[in-house]
């Protein structure tokens, strides 16, 4: 089959489905509204998969034109969209991860009086992430990548008469702000020095260039800041600080957003310019160097953290961090197979996170969970594939790629393996902390009241027995689903399958060293990294259920260290001195007070004081009095006739 | 036959008396009546210069003048009797509404 006419509809659908529920849901039934919200992300995913049958590598990459855009001279740019291999990978993820995601949040908004307006904000977010994904320029990319932005923003303070979630929609949207501005001037010079933002375009004028291996050049700068941007997007040091904030939306958000999809968008975008990144190695080695600390601090974090979601945030910072490294080291393919299988799990660890939420009342505190086993069955049994898979466990899905990262990461530089490998065992270690102490023990929380139920669903608030109870249907399935592709989802890497599916695009460029007798330092690598993982869980399993009051003595006798790292190294206090204060400093004294109110406000206001003086002094003339106005008009008249009599006189 | 400059100067007198009665009377009838005074002194000049320089030019303004002169009175008139009808005075310094 060839090229599929329908493309174009992919992006286009949700956002219909966004513009019937913003503007009519307000008045249509919540039936309606779930109609609408479902279906049109349903096709989407369904049109998505009609296409991914028919897909020939033969017949990519494929343009298809939608309409003109932009056209300036000789640059141009298009609404027009692109597919191959790798963007196709990421629209499957994306529909099908948002799809599921979409059907849980019928079950766990139901109660939500903006019910309409959330479906409303998760299907634009799905229109601007395909966008984001198909575009074929990095502009209209950057159309989607600002539109998901906006989308998480809204979505992140969705609750927005809470305040916290106000904030920290704020913060994500200026957080973000800093790295689209290294993303733009990235832009910028693209445009100057290549004359184009088309992707085929750009990267056929980039072809020719060599790796800038003695220095840093035009392409290194390029690359720099377009890891900035990806920072922003990503969540990578030192632009993290937004994503734990950002759990302050709903459980659904953070699994669609804050997980498996936009924070990604980075590593797409990484992986999309790799023309340029293989030709800049200094940048590349930044990436990896980013990608590496920013997985094992997060990690660390991770391990003091008592918000169920918290664990999880810190968790995908992690996991993006690993991501990074694996387009550091130029194995594009392995990240974007991390991306996606990570999509799978860590999606489906906070749609059971969210189904924990829910069962308990509302309550995030992992310290007064626990012993949830029997009263969950189902999301217990999903929520320990993920953590399996996350945790590196063969055969789940995470194994396969974060193997392939480790491995690619060992060749490119063993410092990289290993803080991946301790990484990963504190991946283990904090995963199955988070396990143990939610589904093991004794449940420590506090009776459920239906009445007070922030999000009990429907038919199931009559039990009366106060005790946690299992989600409905329409949540429990998707997270079955999502907990199928957890398991199976890392087969598609064995043989390197994904990778060579994905060779077209990224092509045979990246450094081959996988020669024959490097086999046996693969076995033995894999089996370190498996270890490590087992090694973190037994930890876990140590601390939290065979000797529970150890994990305090620990930390009693850790001291400060371990206060900095419950308190996230300090490093929202840090930004907020070194930063924020200046900058809101700054603003109030010169800008406020200065700026405004002296120059601006001043000159106004006394430009309106001296008209009304002048005004005063003058109006004594428009006396009223008719014969003062005669008076003055035969003065005038005599004045002038004296005058012109003077001319004559002077001629 | 009369100088030219007779004319003139019975025409300043006149536009003179016109101003000086514009500017120190205060009923409004007078005033108005000092318009017309100013406007006939104009128009003997006119009629004087046509005279002299056989031009007709001059003659026909001086009709321009008693028409505009005519509407004048008109609506002028009209307007005092309203003043009249409401402020029931003719005295120019007590219709100051316009002042501040």
């Amino acid at each position: 089959m060839t090229q599929n006419p329908y493309l174009w509809l992919i992006p286009t659908l949700p956002l219909a489905g966004a513009a019937i529920n913003g503007f009519l849901g307000r008045r249509s039934s919540k039936t309606a509204v779930t109609t609408i919200a479902l279906a049109f992300p349903g096709l989407a995913f369904a049109l998505a998969l009609w296409i991914a049958f028919g897909f020939s590598s033969a017949a990519a990459p494929y343009t298809f034109d939608l309409a003109h855009w932009i056209r300036s001279g000789s640059f141009s740019a298009d609404f027009a969209f692109y597919l191959d291999q790798l963007s196709l990978v990421m629209l499957l993820v994306v529909t099908g991860v948002g799809f599921l995601i979409h059907v849980y949040s019928v079950g766990y908004m139901a109660e939500d009086p903006s019910y309409y307006r959330f479906f409303t904000y998760l299907n634009l977010f799905m229109f601007f992430m395909l966008t984001l994904i198909l575009a074929n320029n990095y502009l209209l990319m950057f159309i989607g990548w600002e539109g998901v932005g906006l989308a998480s923003y809204l979505l992140i303070g969705f609750w927005f008469t809470k305040d916290s979630a106000a904030s920290a929609g704020k913060k994500a949207f200026i957080v973000n702000r800093i790295g689209d501005f290294g993303f733009l001037i990235g832009l910028f010079l693209i445009i100057q020095h290549f004359g184009s933002l088309n992707f085929t375009e750009v990267f056929a004028k980039v072809q020719p260039y060599a790796p800038e291996t003695s220095g840093a050049g035009l392409l290194t700068a390029i690359g720099i800041l377009l890891m900035v941007g990806a920072c922003g997007k990503s969540a990578q040091i030192p632009l993290y600080v937004w994503l734990p904030d950002a759990m302050e939306g709903p459980t659904p958000v953070s699994a669609l957003i804050h997980a498996a999809t936009m924070v990604t968008a980075g590593v797409y975008m990484v992986a999309r310019s790799h023309v340029i990144f293989e030709r800049a190695p200094i940048a590349l080695t930044v990436v990896a160097i980013i990608g590496t600390l920013t997985a094992l601090f997060a990690a660390t974090i991770g391990i003091t953290q008592t918000d169920i979601k918290k664990v999880l945030a810190y968790s995908t910072v992690s996991q993006l961090g690993y991501m990074f490294v694996a387009c550091g080291v130029g194995a594009f393919s392995a990240g974007i197979f991390h991306l996606m299988t990570h999509a799978f799990f860590k999606g489906l660890l906070f749609l059971a996170a969210g189904s924990v939420i829910h069962a308990v009342g509302g309550e995030q505190d992992m310290r007064k969970m626990g012993g949830l086993r029997s009263y969950i069955p189902w999301t217990f049994i999903t929520m320990l594939t993920a953590t399996l898979a996350i945790s590196g466990i063969p055969p789940f899905a995470g194994f396969w790629s974060k193997d392939e990262i480790l491995w690619k990461a060992y060749q490119a530089n063993w410092v990289y393996w290993l803080i991946g490998v301790v990484t990963a065992l504190i991946t283990s270690f904090y995963m199955f902390r988070l396990l143990f102490m939610t589904f093991w023990g004794d449940y420590k929380g506090i009776q459920v009241d239906d009445h007070g139920h922030a999000h009990s669903a429907p038919g199931h608030g009559n039990h009366g027995h106060g005790e946690p109870h299992e989600s409905p249907m329409v949540m429990l399935v998707p997270l079955m689903i999502l907990a199928l592709l957890s398991v199976v989802g890392g087969l598609v890497g064995i043989h390197n399958g994904f990778e060579h599916f994905l060779e077209p695009v990224f092509g045979s460029e990246f450094p081959k060293t996988i020669t024959e007798g490097s086999g046996n330092t693969e076995w033995l690598l894999m089996g370190v990294s498996v270890l490590f993982a087992l090694a973190g869980a037994v930890i876990a399993y140590i601390l939290y259920v065979s000797k529970p009051y150890l994990p305090e003595k620990i930390a009693a006798s850790l001291g400060n260290l371990y206060e900095a790292v419950l308190n996230k190294y300090y490093v929202d206090e840090l930004y907020a001195k070194l930063f924020v204060k200046p900058l809101v400093d700054g603003s109030t004294a010169i800008l406020w007070q200065g700026v405004d109110r002296k120059v601006i406000d001043d000159s106004v206001n006394n430009a309106a004081d001296g008209a009304r003086h002048l005004s005063d002094e003058v109006r004594h003339m428009q006396s009223g009095n008719l014969r003062s106005y005669a008076g003055w008009i035969a003065a005038g008249a005599a004045v002038l006739i004296a005058y012109m009599i003077w001319l004559g006189v002077g001629q | 036959m009369v100088p030219l400059s007779y004319y003139l100067v019975l025409s300043g007198i006149l536009f003179a008396c016109g101003v000086t009665g514009f500017l120190i009377k205060r009923n409004i009838i007078t005033i108005f009546m000092s318009i017309e005074l100013m406007l006939n002194g104009v128009n003997l000049s006119f009629v004087a210069f046509a005279a002299h320089w056989h031009a007709l030019a001059g003659q026909v303004f001086v009709f321009f003048v008693m028409v505009v002169a005519a509407a004048e009175a008109t609506v002028g008139l009209a307007i005092i009797i309203s003043v009249y009808r409401t402020r029931e005075t003719l005295n120019i310094d007590q219709v100051n509404l316009l002042k501040l």
